[in-house]
């Protein structure tokens, strides 16, 4: 009867242990997902094609070395970009780009206060940034992402009105389902405001 | 000895004496496999900006990530360049592009996307050579990295 000299240990719990360690790893390794704003750059081409553009279809943001901003010889907060590109993308005052040699036509989209000393089209439209060699990178960031948050508005709005559906939800549902007219769609949104963003060289 | 025998005599219990074995192999699965390459910052770890139009980088698999911040010896001024373990010039990210580009399948090149994680108090000097140098060897699809967030004040100042 008395011959257990030692009891063993009950190895019953061990299996919960193990569960607790695994969902410790399963919680704690998930990756930070890499996030950030998108950009292209433009290619580099030998030729430099002599284009003319209006100096009223170009929006000019200037920041120093002190992180300070001017946009259009104005000196203004980082948060007042968003609306400014806005008011200027969105103008509409005078005809579109020429496609496929007929003649272009005004915007017939845009909401804008069609003023002639402002942009002519969206498609015309250029936010041109010129920063200093000085500025800090977050200030950078910022007002990279206040041109990208203007673009995206108007898409949104244009969207809401045409296909009932905001830009942001239609590029999830392409995300999630990728199919041909929902390409149509984000294609059109892309065309009616392309995103034109011109960095001249620093200042030195 | 009868009185072992009053127990009702049905289906035996499973034995869950392995459950743990499973369990343990599971958990060294995740362990195992959820390790990532994580480089080793030679560099400050880079406070990245706050951004609310962010966007996720697809396709991890393509993502050539270049750090830039400053350098841990707070004597040493100037934005250092951090890329795999090593610290490189400006000059240098050409070739650490050609080699990210060597180790990708040729029909994936195309869809490889530079990731520029950079502290916010870098100058935009470093971040644009960057840029010039990826222009310069077609490398054109960048990501600012940024964490998503609506407060942009902190990234100023």
């Amino acid at each position: 009867m008395a011959r257990r000299e030692v009891g063993e240990i009950n190895a019953g719990s061990m299996a919960d242990i193990a569960f607790l360690l695994l969902i410790f790893f399963l919680v704690t390794t998930t990756m930070d997902v890499d996030s950030g704003i998108a950009r292209k750059l433009p290619e580099k081409t030998d030729v430099q094609p002599d284009v003319i553009v209006k100096e009223k279809n170009v929006l000019d943001i200037v920041v120093n070395r002190n992180n300070q901003l001017l946009v259009e010889n104005e000196y203004v907060k980082v948060t007042d970009v968003k609306g400014l590109a806005m008011k200027f993308i969105d103008n509409g005052g005078g005809l579109g780009t020429p496609i496929d040699g007929k003649p272009g036509e005004p915007c017939d989209y845009c909401g804008g206060a069609k003023d002639p000393n402002s942009s002519d089209h969206p498609t015309k439209a250029i936010i041109s940034l010129q920063s200093d060699r000085g500025t800090t990178y977050g200030m950078y960031v910022s007002i990279q992402n206040e041109i990208e948050a203007a673009y995206n508005q108007l898409r949104n709005d244009l969207s809401l009105k045409k296909y009932g559906r905001s830009y942001d939800a239609l590029l999830q549902d392409y995300n999630d389902n990728p199919t041909e007219s929902l390409k149509v769609k984000i294609d059109d949104l892309k065309d009616k405001y392309p995103q034109i963003i011109t960095e001249p060289e620093p200042i030195k | 000895m009868s009185k072992f025998k009053k127990g009702k005599k049905g289906m035996p219990a499973i034995s869950t004496a392995s459950l743990p074995d499973i369990v343990f192999m599971l958990l060294f699965f995740f362990m195992v496999s959820t390790t990532m390459r994580e480089t080793d910052l030679l560099i400050k770890k880079p406070a990245l900006p706050v951004a609310s139009e962010v966007k996720k980088l697809e396709h991890k698999s393509l993502v050539s990530t270049i750090y830039v911040g400053k350098s841990k010896d707070t004597r040493i001024s100037g934005d250092k360049i951090q890329v795999n373990d090593k610290i490189i010039e400006v000059k240098d990210v050409p070739s650490f592009i050609y080699s990210e580009r060597a180790l990708r399948k040729e029909e994936e090149v195309k869809f490889m996307t530079t990731s520029i994680k950079a502290d916010k108090e870098a100058s935009v000097g470093t971040i644009l050579d960057i840029k010039e140098q990826l222009r310069d060897i077609n490398a054109l699809k960048i990501s600012f990295s940024t964490s998503k967030g609506t407060d942009l004040s902190k990234n100023y100042n």
